[in-house]
């Protein structure tokens, strides 16, 4: 890197702060009583010494002074890698399921409420992956088939009593038939539009969901609903089959858990099948995989049902476990953030969105302080990450096989 | 028959509003065929910058005049820079990379807008000066408020302004001329990253105008206000045929039209659904809109 070149940096972060002050000014600084100006410098400065920090550290980078570290940190890394990939797949999946199952016995109530809420978003997010990484559709009203799901176990249970393992199916189906008629309609689109039709339907979801007073109780929600039963045995008086709620957390853990596994492994046989490579050829290519042979149109809208049965699968367990539904948990903003996790984690590829998903809610829980920021935050580092790193923490690797598959 | 009347002014006046917000949408995505999703919040921005310039004039004692028409073009100025700024940030780093990734930084520009509007200016509704809404004339029944009037003459001005802008002069010219073959306009000398950030800019003011404008016509902002607007303006934009700036004129006027008239006449819970309808059936039976001409399929 030549002088000019830092110079060049430095006149644009300059320009930059100074537009940005402008910008941040008259939101701070106007107030009816007059102008002032020390507020929002005081925000500015601190914005403008970050940024020229993270500039002195680029800069210095880029001449090399830190090789001496970044060098060996590298070579590290890469050789961890080998070392990590020298062991087996399912070796690691078996230590994390592990410790997965140990954490109700290890840890407090609120370390289980987090996971559990992690492994709902992970089954969202793997959902959401089979539309948008796998078959390259931009979804955006995903969350509806999430809230479809919830509604479905929620009437189910308070209008009939039906168990949840019953209704856990029923949901399921539920969501693949609204995502049939949205993917019937939607999917002749592309790209933009297609997003923009999705995000759509999504909004007209939760509208129903709010208005339709007589069946889903507006915005009040639903209240009451049952939590998952099972039978146990029973050692009381000799033994006997006993019916228990699973109220506690720690066991409703298990049935999150039992969800994401089912979800992590159809998810991967998904991707490894002929209609998994269908999908990835379409998001590739869908002029190509038509002239292929390929029936484009029925293989997207089954990669729209295909997906939506997760939401609904995870949607089925949220009612269950906050024994609580209304529409407000279900808006767009909730969508934005599985994609987000999805899109961050890397698309098509399934411990990225694990990854993501951990990342985009446990994060958050570490930085309780900064509870506020955290949407901003977000959306600054989808941004960024478009920018520096379009595919994600842990993009998809192709998986040649030489067993020809 | 009143009631029809009535319902035809607020009509006409809340179309107005969403043909300025599909301007923006329409122009941005004629110039680099992109949906821009924080289209809706620089609309948000405009109301809230609005309001903050309206009400520190009004305690200073400026004349009503000076009042709206400052701080409207405060305002637009104000969401110029932002726009122009937004661009610079979150666009133009990935002009030649994927739609996804483009549409995904847009989606992120979104979020973190409204959310830095909602940190400075809190989640509560914030209330525009309410004497300068009040008033009006009555006939018989019917209701036209000096603030319709005012919303009307703005509106119509700001789109026969825009309309000489586009098709009179040259700037305009070189619009439209980088909106059909960027390359080629690069050659006979017109620097397209200036004709992109101008469209911004120039689209973010309109919707700014128009966040104004529902200030008013409500009484308050909200920093999540930008996103149903925005979604019925970019059906409206798509109604006229996106990228065709007359489509996008008479598809608000009709979006606008259709929600007051199925508010009124059938449903006003349900208004907000159909926009959304409209837009489904627009695109699901005539991609190209009514003013659109056949786009081909390959860009996408």
């Amino acid at each position: 890197m030549t002088t000019p070149e830092f110079k060049k940096h430095w006149i644009s972060l300059g320009i930059g702060l100074v537009w940005f002050f402008i910008l941040l000014w008259p939101l701070l600084g106007i107030k009816p009583e007059g102008l002032e100006i020390a507020k929002t410098f005081t925000v500015w400065w601190r914005i403008a010494a970050g940024c020229a920090a993270i500039l002195i550290i680029y800069q210095l980078n880029k001449l090399g002074v830190f090789n001496f570290f970044t060098k060996p940190a590298c070579k590290a890394t890469v050789s961890a890698r080998d070392a990590a990939a020298k062991v087996p797949v399912w070796l690691w999946a078996i230590v994390g399921f592990i410790c997965m199952a140990l954490i109700p016995q290890y840890f407090g109530r609120y370390v289980q409420d987090v996971t559990i809420n992690v492994m709902i978003y992970i089954c969202l997010g793997l959902g959401l992956n089979v539309v948008i990484g796998m078959a390259g559709m931009l979804d955006l009203g995903y969350i509806a088939f999430y809230g479809i799901g919830a509604y479905t176990y929620a009437l189910l249970s308070i209008n009939y009593g039906i168990s949840f393992w019953l209704s856990l199916p029923v949901s399921a189906f539920t969501a693949c038939i609204l995502a049939l008629i949205i993917g019937y309609t939607s999917t002749k689109m592309r790209g933009d539009y297609l997003a923009i039709v999705t995000l759509g339907f999504g909004e007209i979801v939760r509208l129903v969901l709010n208005n339709w007073m007589s069946l889903t109780n507006g915005p009040n929600g639903i209240l009451g609903i049952k939590a998952p039963g099972i039978y146990w045995f029973d050692f009381g008086n000799g033994m006997s089959l006993e019916h228990i709620w699973l109220k506690k957390l720690g066991l409703l853990y298990y049935v999150a858990l039992v969800l994401v596994i089912f979800t992590i492994l159809a998810v991967h046989r998904l991707q490894y099948s002929r209609i998994g490579r269908a999908w990835e050829a379409i998001r590739e290519d869908e002029t190509a995989a038509e002239v292929m042979g390929i029936p484009t149109f029925q293989t997207k809208v089954l990669a729209y049902c295909a997906g939506s049965v997760f939401g609904g699968l995870a949607g089925a367990f949220f009612a269950a476990r906050m024994r609580f539904v209304s529409p407000e948990s279900f808006t767009f903003m909730e969508s934005a953030m599985v994609l987000a996790m999805v899109v961050l984690g890397g698309m098509g590829s399934i411990p990225g969105v694990i990854l993501g998903a951990i990342a985009l809610i446990v994060l958050p829980e570490a930085f309780r302080d900064f509870e506020l920021y955290r949407m901003l935050v977000f959306g600054g580092v989808m941004v960024v990450m478009m920018i520096f790193r379009p595919q994600g923490f842990w993009p998809q690797k192709r998986k040649v096989s030489s067993k020809g598959d | 028959m009143e009631y029809f009347f009535q319902q035809l002014i607020n009509g006409v006046t809340l179309g107005g509003i969403y043909a300025l917000i599909a301007l923006g949408y329409t122009m941005v995505y004629g110039i680099i065929q992109l949906i821009n999703f924080a289209h809706g919040e620089f609309f948000a921005a405009g109301g809230y910058v609005g309001v903050i310039f309206m009400s520190y004039l009004a305690a200073q004692g400026a004349p009503i005049w000076l009042c709206l028409g400052g701080s409207l073009l405060l305002t637009m100025c104000y969401c110029a820079m932002l726009a122009m700024a937004v661009e610079k940030v979150a666009y133009k780093p990935l002009r030649n990379s994927s739609r996804l990734s483009v549409l995904l930084s847009a989606l992120g520009m979104s979020i973190f807008l409204q959310n830095g509007l909602m940190l400075t200016q809190g989640v509560y509704d914030k209330a525009y000066p309410s004497e300068l809404t009040s008033g009006g004339f009555e006939f018989g029944t019917v209701m036209l408020s000096y603030m319709q009037i005012f919303i009307f003459c703005i509106t119509a001005f700001l789109l026969v302004a825009l309309n000489t802008l586009v098709f009179k002069t040259r700037i305009g010219k070189a619009m439209r001329s980088t909106a059909q073959d960027k390359i080629m306009s690069a050659l006979v000398g017109i620097n397209s990253n200036r004709i992109i950030s101008l469209t911004f800019a120039i689209g973010a003011g309109l919707a700014a105008a128009a966040g104004i404008m529902v200030g008013l016509y409500y009484g308050s902002v909200r920093y999540d206000m930008g996103f149903v607007p925005g979604i019925k303006a970019f059906a409206a934009a798509v109604l006229g045929g996106i990228g065709n700036i007359t489509g996008a004129m008479i598809g608000g006027f009709i979006i606008g039209m259709v929600e007051i008239f199925a508010a009124g006449y059938i449903s006003g819970e349900y208004k907000d659904v159909f926009a959304f309808i409209i837009l489904i059936a627009v695109l699901y039976f005539r991609p190209t809109g009514i003013m659109g001409e056949n786009i081909d399929d390959t860009r996408v």
